[in-house]
C-alpha cells in the first residue's frame, strides 16, 4: 500500500498501466515493481525451473525474480526487470514463464518433482537413448523451463551506437560519484557522470540520511542541478557502464526512450563506447540475502530494497514486517519503518552480542530458519538457542551484508581480494589502468567515507590531468562503522523441510551447491556450470558470494581459496539490438554504386554484389523470362556485334615516380621496366609465399607514369600490398601510389564493331595502326579528356574507355544507345563471366590464394632475369611439382550435360570419396558460343591429361556426370579475334 | 607528368560538352532535419600531392607561392580564401580549389582526384553529436580544432573529416559510397534531433 505522504514520486502525475491485462495506477517516479507493490500485487514472476511464485527481492538492477515482458510481435522485449522499469502512462507489462496465468501456473507441478530435478539432473536423467536428447528431451525441457521469449520477428525499432570522449568518467552517481563530479566539474575537467538510475543519487534517494544537515536526497538533487549547469559536465542518467576495456575505453548502454509512452524517432537504447583519460568507479555495493528454507516467498526482500520502497516510493509492501540481519543495516531498516508508523513484528539479529535501543521486539543471536506461505509470506520460524518460535508476518526484510559492485575491475583479468573485516570481496589494486575505485565499492560503507573518497579520487584524477583542485568542501554526513558477522545460510539442522535458495533466477539451492561439491565439482567454475548458479539474467549478482561461501564450507576451504568466478562484460544484461545498432538493413555494409547504377536499374537489370559494389547481373529485354536467355543473347551480341559494360569497379592505381619501372619489376613476376609509353602489359603478382596474389594489366601513360588495373576483389589488398612494398621493402625507390579507382568511370566496349562504335564518339578516330591491341593513350570526346586502353577480357576486339566520374552516367547512356543502334547493347556480369570462361581468362575463382603461377600454366611469366616478390618462395619443393592440381578446361561427355562450380573430380572408375579426390571445378557456365556447358578447374597433373574422360561429382547438389579434360581456352585459343 | 585539367562544373564552359556532369550526391541533398543541415560542397578541383623524396620544403614554398597555402602539418589544413591544403595521410596532401600550378609536378606526384570523393558539409547545433554516432574519433573542441583534418572511419566507410567551423564539419568518402553516407548521416541527424526534443543528450 502507498503511504499518504513522503517519497520522491510525483503525486501530481498519476499514471495508468496494466500488468497481465489488469489496470492499475501509479505515479511518475515509480518503477513497475513499486507501483505493483503499492497496488498489493506482490507476485510478479514464476521461477525458471520450478515455477515457484516470486515477488521482487530487490529494488534495483540486480533483480532476479520480477522479470516481465513488454510489447508484442517484433518489438516484444523479455526479461525486463520490473524494479528498474520506469512507469509511464499506458505501460503494458506481462508476466513470464507461466501457463495459463501467473496466479495459476500448471507447470508449478515441477515444484513437486524437485527431489528429481536437482543440479545436474539433465545430465543424469536424459542420457539414453542418445538420439532423444536433441529431438525430445531438450525441446521439452526448454518449454517447461525458461524465462521470457523473443517473437522471432525482425525488430525495426531504432537503436543507436555512439562514441563519447572525456577527461574523467565517473561511474555511479551515489554520494561518492556526485562528490567526485562536483570537484572535477568545478575544476573544469571534461566530465561524464553515468548512472544506471533515472534519478541520480544512488542510495541517497533510498535512505533517511542527512548531508550538511539537509535531507540526503535533497543534497543529491541540488548537486545534480549544479552539475547540469556546468557546460563541461555531461550527465548520463539511465546509463549502465557494462564493460572496461583497454586504453580507458568503457562500454555503456543507455535506456534512451524506454521510459516514454511516445518515443517518436528517439532510439530505444544507445550503445556507447566512452573513452576516458581517467575514471572513477563509484558503483557502491549490493546487499546480499541469507539462505534459509523457503526464503524465496513473495514478501521476503532485501532490507535495502524495503527501505527503497518505503523511503523513495512511499510504498509499504505489507502490514506486519519482520527484519532479519547479521549487521547494523537491519536496525536502520527498523528505524525507518518505525518512523513511517509501520508495525514491526520483530527484529532478528544473528549476532548474539548485538544490542538495540529501538522500541521493537528484538531477538539477538537468532536466525530465521523457515518461511511459510506460497504466493505470499504468512509466517516465519525463528530459531534461537532455546528452540523455535513462529511469528506471523507478511514482509521479511533480510540483510546478509554488502557486496561491493566491483565487477568492472575484473574485466581485464584482475581477481578481487577477500577482506575478512567486511566479509566481502574488494577490488584488486590497479585492476584497470586509470580507474580509481571510491566509496562503498572499496568496502567503506558510511556516507562520510563515500563523500570523502569521491573527493579524494577526483583530486587524484585532476592531478593526473594537470588541473587545479577546486577546493570543494567536504560536507558532513554520518560515519557509522560497519559491523558484520558473516552468515551465508542458516544451518540445515535448524531449517526443517524446504529448500534454501541461493540463485533465485535459476532456482539453485544450498543443497544443489553441496551436491555439486560431493559429486566432485569442487572448483567454483565447475560448480557454477554444474548447478547453473549465476548464469541467469541477474548474472549471479545476488548469489555468487553466498554460493561460493557455501562451496568453501562444503569443500573445507576458505573463501579466498575458493575464489570468485570470472566477472566478464557486460556487467548488466544488454540487448543484442543495442550492441548491433545500425547494422540492420542498409546499415549492414556500405553500398558502392557505379555512375551507371541509376541507368542500370532503369534498364530493369537485377544487381549482384561484388565486394561492396553493386553490379548489373544482366539486362533483360522484352520477352526474356529467364536470366539465361538474357545472358546468352548478351554473349552472342558481344561475339558478333558490340557490347558495353561498366568496369569502373576494377581497381585503378596511379603510380608515378622516377623509380616506377624498378618498382613494378619488383612486384610483378614479369618485366615492366621495358614497357613503352602508350603500351599495356598483362601482369601477375605473387605474395611473399609464392602464391598468386592478383593479376591485371598495367598501362604506361608516360615515362614514369603508369596506371595499374587490379581485379575488383583485390583492389584494396593490392593497394595495401603496394604501399607495404613501397614503405617497408623498397623505401629506396621514389614512387607515389594513388588510388584513382573512383576518379574514373570506365567502360568496356567489346565486339567486332567496337572500333566502329568508338569512332562515332571520339574527337579523333582511332585506327588499328595507331591504336593496336594493348595500346593506350589519351583521347577526347567532344573536348572532354578521356583515356583509352585497347585490352580485352572477352577475347573480342575491345577497348576500355575512362572518363572523369562526373561524366560516367552520361557516357554510359551514350555508349548504350550507340551500341543498341549497332545490334548490340549493355551486358552484365553473367555474360562477362561466360565470355571470360570461354577464353580461359582468370578471376579470383581461380586466383583463390592457394594457386601458384605453375598451377595456372603461367610459369612462363616468371622472369628469370630479375628478382621479384614471391620468386624464391615459389621455387620451394612441391610448388612446381607435376602432380599438383593444375588448371584445365572441362566439357561434359555423359548423359548429364551440366557442370557445376564447386563439384569435385575423380578418375572415371574411382569411387567418389575424399581419398580419391583429383581436383575441383572453380568456374562453370553454359557457353552459347559452343552450345554446351564448359568449366575451368584444377586437376592433378591436369595439362598432362588432356583428352582423358573423368568423373565429376557434386555431393552437395547431387549431380554427377562424366567429362573430358580439355585445354582451358575453349574459344579462339590463339587470340586472333582480340588482336587482329 | 601533369594531367589534363578538368574544368570545375560550376563553370559554364563544361555545359558546352555533350556530357552532363553529375555531382556524387545528385538527388540526395540538401537535407535538413531539426537544426541540422547536410549539403553537398561545391565541386572543387581536388588534387593529391605526394612530395618526391626530400622535396617537402620546396613543395611547401612552391605551394605558398602559387596558391597561398603552405604544406599542412599532420592532421591539419592550411587555407587561403577558397584554396585549401588538407593533410590527407602519410606524405599526402589534398589541394582543393584551384587547378594545380604545373610547376608542382617537379616537386610532387600530382594526381587529379576531383571526381573521386563525395564532399559533404554538416552544419548546425548538434553536428558533433551526429558525428559521435558515425565515427570513433574525438571531435571535442580541444582535440579537433578549426581546420583539423582526420582520415578516419565514418559509419564503417573510410573517409576524411574536416573541422570547418564551431558547428560545421566537412565529410568526405569515395564517390561510390555517397548514398550510404547520406543515409547514415541522415539517420544520425534524426536520432540527434529526436533526442534534443526529449531534452536529453
Amino acid at each position: 500500500m502507498r503511504l499518504s505522504k513522503g517519497g520522491l514520486i510525483e503525486r501530481a502525475k498519476p499514471l495508468t498501466f496494466t500488468f497481465d491485462g489488469h489496470r492499475y495506477q501509479g505515479y511518475a517516479g515509480d518503477t513497475l515493481a513499486s507501483a505493483l507493490l503499492a497496488n498489493g500485487q506482490r507476485v510478479m514472476g514464476r521461477s525458471f525451473k520450478y515455477h515457484r511464485p516470486r515477488g521482487p527481492l530487490t529494488a534495483g538492477p540486480e533483480e532476479p525474480n520480477a522479470l516481465v515482458t513488454l510489447g508484442h510481435g517484433p518489438t516484444q522485449e523479455p526479461n525486463l526487470r520490473a524494479t528498474t522499469l520506469e512507469l509511464f502512462d499506458g505501460l503494458a507489462a506481462r508476466s513470464q514463464n507461466r501457463w495459463p496465468s501467473l496466479d495459476f501456473d500448471l507447470l508449478a507441478a515441477n515444484d513437486l518433482l524437485a527431489p528429481f530435478l536437482g543440479a545436474g539432473f539433465y545430465y543424469k536423467t536424459f542420457m539414453w537413448p542418445r538420439a532423444f536428447w536433441e529431438k525430445l528431451y531438450e525441446p521439452a525441457i526448454r518449454r517447461a523451463a525458461g524465462l521470457g521469449a523473443l517473437s522471432g520477428q525482425a525488430n525495426e525499432t531504432r537503436y543507436e551506437k555512439a562514441f563519447a570522449h572525456c577527461d574523467l568518467l565517473i561511474i555511479g552517481a551515489g554520494p561518492a560519484g556526485l562528490m567526485a563530479a562536483l570537484e572535477a566539474g568545478r575544476a573544469g575537467a571534461d566530465v561524464i557522470l553515468a548512472d544506471e538510475d533515472a534519478l541520480m543519487g544512488g542510495r541517497l534517494n533510498s535512505e533517511t540520511l542527512s548531508i550538511d544537515d539537509t535531507p540526503a536526497h535533497a543534497w543529491a538533487a541540488h548537486t545534480v542541478a549544479e552539475l547540469a549547469s556546468m557546460p563541461n559536465v555531461r550527465l548520463m542518467p539511465r546509463t549502465t557502464i557494462t564493460g572496461a576495456y583497454d586504453h580507458g575505453t568503457y562500454s555503456a548502454v543507455e535506456r534512451v526512450s524506454m521510459h516514454l509512452a511516445a518515443p517518436n524517432d528517439a532510439p530505444r537504447e544507445a550503445f556507447w563506447r566512452i573513452n576516458a583519460e581517467r575514471a572513477i568507479l563509484a558503483t557502491g555495493a549490493l546487499e546480499r540475502p541469507i539462505a534459509f528454507a523457503n526464503n524465496d516467498r513473495p514478501g521476503i526482500m532485501l532490507a535495502s530494497a524495503l527501505r527503497s520502497y518505503v523511503n523513495r516510493y512511499a510504498v509499504v509492501p505489507g502490514r506486519a514486517v519482520a527484519i532479519f540481519g547479521n549487521n547494523d543495516d537491519a536496525h536502520r531498516t527498523a528505524a525507518d519503518l518505525l518512523d513511517k508508523g509501520v508495525h514491526i513484528a520483530a527484529l532478528i539479529d544473528s549476532r548474539p552480542d548485538a544490542t538495540c535501543t529501538l522500541p521493537v521486539r528484538f531477538i539477538p543471536g537468532a536466525q530465521v530458519a523457515h518461511a511459510t506461505g506460497r504466493k505470499s509470506l504468512e509466517a516465519i520460524t525463528i530459531a534461537t538457542q532455546s528452540g523455535t518460535d513462529r511469528l506471523q508476518c507478511d514482509v521479511l526484510a533480510v540483510s546478509g551484508g554488502w557486496n561491493p559492485t566491483l565487477h568492472l575491475t575484473s574485466h581485464m583479468g584482475a581477481r578481487p581480494r577477500w577482506d575478512a573485516k567486511t566479509a566481502a570481496f574488494l577490488p584488486a589494486p590497479d585492476a584497470i589502468p586509470g580507474l580509481i575505485p571510491a566509496g562503498a565499492v572499496t568496502g567503506r560503507f558510511s556516507t562520510h567515507a563515500a563523500l570523502e573518497a569521491g573527493l579524494t579520487a577526483a583530486r587524484d584524477a585532476l592531478s593526473v590531468l594537470g588541473l587545479k583542485h577546486a577546493q570543494t568542501d567536504l560536507p558532513t554526513a554520518e560515519d557509522a562503522p560497519y559491523a558484520i558477522t558473516p552468515l551465508w545460510a542458516v544451518p540445515a539442522s535448524g531449517m526443517g523441510k524446504g529448500r534454501a535458495w541461493l540463485d533465485f533466477a535459476n532456482d539453485v539451492t544450498v543443497k544443489d551447491v553441496k551436491l555439486a561439491s560431493s559429486e566432485g565439482y569442487k572448483s567454483v567454475e565447475h560448480m557454477k556450470r554444474y548447478t547453473t548458479q549465476g548464469m541467469a539474467p541477474d548474472q549471479g549478482k545476488n548469489s555468487n558470494i553466498g554460493a561460493l561461501a557455501i562451496l568453501a564450507d562444503a569443500t573445507g576451504r576458505s573463501i579466498p581459496e575458493t575464489g570468485t568466478t570470472t566477472y566478464r562484460a557486460p556487467y548488466a544484461p544488454t540487448t543484442l539490438a543495442a550492441m548491433g545498432a545500425g547494422g540492420q538493413g542498409k546499415g549492414f555494409a556500405p553500398e558502392r554504386l557505379t555512375t551507371s547504377h541509376a541507368a542500370t536499374l532503369k534498364a530493369g537489370a537485377p544487381t549482384v554484389e561484388a565486394g561492396l559494389w553493386h553490379r548489373p547481373s544482366y539486362f533483360p529485354r522484352p520477352g526474356e523470362t529467364h536470366w539465361r536467355q538474357s545472358c546468352d543473347r548478351e554473349v552472342a551480341m558481344v561475339r558478333s556485334h558490340v557490347g558495353i559494360t561498366d568496369v569502373s569497379t576494377l581497381g585503378k592505381i596511379d603510380i608515378k615516380g622516377r623509380d616506377t619501372g624498378a618498382f613494378l619489376d619488383f612486384v610483378y613476376t614479369n618485366m615492366f621496366s621495358t614497357l613503352k609509353p602508350g603500351r599495356v602489359r598483362y601482369g601477375l603478382m605473387l605474395r611473399e609465399d609464392g602464391h598468386v596474389l592478383d593479376d591485371g594489366t598495367t598501362a604506361c601513360l608516360a615515362p614514369g607514369h603508369y596506371v595499374m588495373t587490379t581485379t575488383t576483389a583485390a583492389a584494396g589488398p593490392v593497394m595495401r600490398h603496394l604501399e607495404f612494398v613501397a614503405q617497408a621493402l623498397r623505401p629506396d625507390l621514389d614512387v607515389a601510389l594513388t588510388s584513382v579507382t573512383e576518379q574514373w568511370a570506365q567502360f568496356a566496349i567489346a565486339g567486332p564493331r567496337s572500333t566502329d562504335l568508338l569512332n562515332t564518339l571520339l574527337d579523333d578516330a582511332v585506327t588499328d595502326e595507331g591504336f593496336p591491341f594493348m595500346a593506350c593513350g589519351p583521347v577526347a570526346i567532344k573536348g572532354t579528356p578521356a583515356r583509352l586502353f585497347r585490352i580485352s577480357f572477352s577475347g573480342e576486339r575491345a577497348y576500355e574507355l575512362a572518363v572523369p566520374a562526373r561524366y560516367g552516367a552520361a557516357l554510359f547512356d551514350l555508349l548504350k544507345a550507340r551500341a543498341e543502334a549497332m545490334q548490340g547493347g549493355a551486358y552484365g556480369m553473367e555474360a562477362l563471366n561466360v565470355l571470360r570462361i570461354e577464353k580461359g581468362l582468370l578471376t579470383h575463382a581461380e586466383l583463390h590464394g592457394r594457386t601458384t603461377a605453375f598451377d595456372l600454366g603461367m610459369q612462363g611469366m616468371m622472369s628469370k632475369k630479375k628478382d621479384f616478390i614471391g620468386k624464391t618462395a615459389s621455387e620451394r619443393p612441391g610448388l612446381m611439382a607435376p602432380d599438383r592440381e593444375r588448371l584445365i578446361g572441362l566439357r561434359p561427355t555423359g548423359a548429364v550435360k551440366q557442370l557445376l562450380a564447386g563439384a569435385h573430380l575423380f578418375d572415371r572408375d574411382a569411387e567418389a570419396t575424399r581419398m580419391n579426390d583429383q581436383g575441383y571445378i572453380t568456374s562453370a557456365c553454359f557457353s552459347p558460343t559452343l552450345g554446351h556447358a564448359i568449366a575451368l578447374g584444377f586437376l592433378v597433373r591436369g595439362p598432362d591429361r588432356i583428352g582423358e574422360e573423368i568423373r565429376m561429382v557434386d555431393h552437395l547438389r547431387g549431380v554427377e556426370t562424366t567429362c573430358e579434360v580439355v585445354a582451358p581456352q575453349f574459344f579462339d585459343p590463339d587470340g586472333g579475334r582480340a588482336r587482329d | 607528368m601533369t594531367e589534363p585539367v578538368i574544368k570545375p562544373v560550376t563553370e559554364s564552359a563544361t555545359d558546352q560538352t555533350p556530357f552532363k556532369a553529375i555531382p556524387p550526391c545528385a538527388g540526395l541533398l540538401p537535407l535538413s532535419i531539426g537544426a541540422l543541415d547536410l549539403t553537398e560542397q561545391p565541386h572543387a578541383q581536388m588534387t593529391l600531392l605526394i612530395p618526391w623524396e626530400g622535396q617537402e620544403t620546396a613543395l611547401s614554398k612552391a605551394l605558398e607561392k602559387a596558391h597561398g597555402v603552405a604544406l599542412p602539418g599532420v592532421g591539419q589544413s592550411t587555407q587561403s580564401h577558397a584554396t585549401r591544403a588538407l593533410w590527407f595521410g602519410h606524405n599526402q596532401v589534398l589541394l582543393t580549389g584551384p587547378a594545380p600550378d604545373p610547376a608542382l609536378a617537379d616537386l610532387a606526384a600530382v594526381t587529379d582526384l576531383s571526381d573521386a570523393y563525395a564532399c559533404l558539409r554538416l552544419e548546425g547545433a548538434g553536428a558533433d553529436r551526429v558525428l559521435a554516432r558515425l565515427t570513433p574519433l574525438d571531435l571535442r573542441d580541444v582535440s579537433f580544432r578549426q581546420g583539423a583534418v582526420a582520415r578516419t572511419e565514418i559509419a564503417h566507410m573510410a573517409g576524411a573529416l574536416i573541422r570547418e567551423g564551431e558547428a560545421a564539419f566537412g565529410l568526405m568518402v569515395y564517390r561510390s559510397m555517397a548514398a550510404t553516407l547520406v543515409h547514415e548521416v541522415s539517420d544520425a541527424m534524426q536520432s540527434v534531433t529526436a533526442r534534443a526534443a526529449l531534452g536529453g543528450e
